[in-house]
């Protein structure tokens, strides 16, 4: 279990460095989906299987396509990929590196000290995530489907008026 | 959404129909006499060619794939050589309908593969075959009034005598 | 699974499903090709073997020997990659799929059926990366119109199955099979069955609804620049993602391996064979929609259907004695 566990966090680390790296999008991208199943990976053997099948099934299979989609629906051709290569200089990524060390060196800090020994914890089911999501996060559930509404009719009312133009 | 049910059920039904193909080289379809395949050359019933090399069917010919020559033997004519590229011929039959003679004919063999483009060029001795094809009767000099040795100006088949314009006889 | 005695018997079930899987897959195209002439009225390739049956062997080798040929203006490594997500993803999925209890390579999985739609959903990403990486305008419309078209249909195949998770109580695909013991959903869930096998057509971007590839339209749509057996991955991942649809309808509706008089093992292999029928039939006879009408036919009809569905099925399991 273990081995897995570490596994899966060294290759979701390992894709995010490379998707940060590419200097085309859609390998960009490609990395950024490897680190989200390595992720989903992660959440499984921490013992929340159904919070890892709704990583693969919403954040790999629906966004990351759609992302896909809008990439290959731009044409980013060479022009957009040298000027890529150019934006990483070390004075922009030092920035952000140092904060993510930063995090890197808390994070060992504390598996050091065996605070993050154990893990694996109980198996949350699906019922579990609903039971949590209708209960003491009703707020934020409804904050949330409040936001989508309002994300859906703006959406249809963009499309609507391109309709019109035509 | 009920006609695609339905479609989907026809379409079913069809399951338990005959094949309307039939497994070609093992069965054989029907090829009517007059399918238009394969043209040969055919002789008269004494076993003389036909063709008297008018170069009608070369004329017909929309794709150009007949040539021949002409020759001369006693008052008999004959194709010096007669020539089909069967690599450009469509089979439209065309030839068949302008020779005079029923010499060109086209017959129901349609099987004519090759590896080598050039063994589609059919020469005469290819062509001729030594029947006398679909018109078993038929004999050009027979019926036309040319003089051929064994047959003078009038002997042929409904063909009066020739008339002695210097004469004053009726 | 830590003990070394049972990761051998394991492999070995994973090795033989995998080999039972693509010989299943290599023969189905010519069971395909075979029905699909009786269909039309003509008899299909009947000449390599007993009846056509060498066909297969036949069509591998052709495959086998063709140039393997990476177009120079293609993105090499996303063009090799996407040939293999699409048998990946398929072969991951069916691994869930229970034939019996005994039978199935990891058959009791506790979310197998999220597991199923979290493959198929990425199962998108061959045709879509295929699409891209080839640098060809009619792969690139083949690429865009699976990505629209897979991620609409992936919704209501999820949503169309809450109902039969909502009756069985359960991801596990053993107890939803289990559950079914008296009643097959396909009698409750009658319009989830209909939503989800035509979600799993669109899925599998199977005839009528096979508007990624489009040969009229789009030359072969997203695998135009593809040859040998990368060709030969995508048209293997095809025919087992056939079968994967068509196990997965009889698991979720069609009750699985239950049934009277034969082996469990007859019964799930005679279901299952008759939606790959099925699936063959309709290839036979329908016509492929325009596209705007598919995507409208999706999201006007079929999602506000599964909503009431949800709807109904939750309404009446609150109100009545729905055996759950």
């Amino acid at each position: 279990m273990n081995i897995t566990f570490d596994i899966s966090a060294i290759v979701a680390v390992l894709a995010t460095l490379m998707m940060i790296t590419r200097p085309s999008a859609v390998h960009a991208l490609l990395y950024l989906t490897v680190s989200l199943l390595a992720a989903a990976l992660v959440f499984f053997v921490l013992g929340a299987p159904f919070a890892a099948a709704l990583e693969v099934i919403i954040y790999a299979g629906a966004i990351m396509v759609l992302f896909v989609f809008v990439i290959m629906m731009l044409n980013i051709g060479e022009a957009a990929a040298a000027l890529e290569s150019t934006w990483l200089q070390p004075s922009t990524w030092i920035g952000p590196s140092v904060l993510a060390l930063l995090l890197a060196i808390e994070l060992g800090s504390l598996a050091a000290t065996g605070s993050l020994a154990h893990p694996a914890g109980a198996v949350v089911n699906a019922q579990a995530v609903g039971i949590a999501l209708v209960g003491p996060y009703m707020l934020a559930v409804e904050i949330a489907s409040f936001l989508l509404l309002a994300a859906l009719v703006a959406a249809f009312h963009l499309g609507r008026a391109v309709m019109r133009e035509d | 959404m009920l006609s695609s049910v339905r479609t989907l059920w026809y379409t079913f039904l069809h399951l338990f129909q005959r094949n309307v193909t039939v497994p070609y080289p093992e069965q054989m379809p029907y090829l009517a006499p007059r399918t238009r395949g394969r043209i040969i050359l055919s002789r008269d019933p004494d076993g003389e060619e036909r063709c008297v090399s008018c170069y009608l069917c070369a004329v017909a010919c929309p794709v150009d794939c007949i040539s021949l020559q002409k020759t001369e033997d006693e008052g008999r004519w004959y194709p010096e050589f007669f020539r089909i590229n069967f690599s450009r011929c469509i089979f439209c039959g065309f030839c068949e309908e302008a020779c005079p003679t029923y010499a060109i004919q086209l017959t129901p063999d349609f099987e004519m593969s090759e590896y080598i483009r050039q063994n589609l060029v059919y020469e005469k001795e290819d062509l001729l075959i030594s029947g006398t094809g679909k018109y078993p009767d038929y004999s050009f000099y027979r019926v036309a009034g040319l003089a051929i040795p064994g047959k003078d100006k009038g002997e042929a088949e409904g063909e009066r005598k020739p008339i002695d314009i210097r004469s004053l006889m009726p | 699974m830590s003990n070394p005695n049972d990761i051998i018997p394991g492999l070995l079930n994973i090795i033989l499903g995998l080999a039972f899987l693509m010989m299943m897959a290599a023969l189905l195209t010519w069971v395909e090709r075979r029905l699909l002439g009786f269909l039309q009225d003509r008899p299909g390739p009947n000449r390599a073997g007993p009846s056509g049956s060498l066909q297969v062997v036949a069509d591998g080798i052709k495959l086998l020997f063709k140039q393997d040929w990476i177009p120079p203006f293609a993105d090499p490594g996303v063009f090799v990659l996407a040939p293999a997500i699409a048998m990946v993803t398929v072969m991951l999925a069916i691994a869930v799929i229970p034939a019996t209890p005994a039978i199935g390579i990891i058959g009791n999985l506790n979310v197998g059926l999220l597991f199923f739609l979290a493959m198929s959903g990425l199962g998108v990403y061959s045709v879509v990366l295929a699409g891209w990486s080839s640098n060809n305008k009619f792969s690139l419309l083949g690429g865009v119109r699976a990505a629209a078209q897979m991620v609409s249909y992936e919704v209501f195949m999820g949503l169309s199955l809450v109902g039969v998770v909502m009756l069985s109580g359960s991801f596990n695909l053993t107890d939803i099979v289990h559950s079914q013991r008296h009643l097959w959903y396909v009698v409750p869930q009658f319009i989830g069955f209909v939503i989800f096998f035509m979600g799993g057509i669109a899925e599998t971007h199977r005839l009528p609804f096979d508007l990624p590839e489009g040969e009229s339209e789009l030359g072969a749509g997203f695998h135009t620049e593809y040859s040998g057996m990368k060709f030969g991955m995508f048209f293997v991942g095809e025919y087992i993602g056939i079968m994967l649809v068509s196990a997965m309808t009889t698991v979720l509706f069609l009750g699985g391996w239950y049934g009277p008089f034969l082996p469990p093992f007859m019964w799930f292999g005679i279901k299952t064979g008759l939606l790959v029928a099925f699936f063959i039939l309709l290839r036979a006879a329908l016509p492929r929609p325009r596209y705007d009408q598919f995507m409208a036919f999706g999201w006007k009809l079929l999602l506000p259907l599964t909503l009431i569905n949800i709807l109904v099925t939750g309404a009446l399991m609150l109100a009545g004695p729905v055996p759950s």
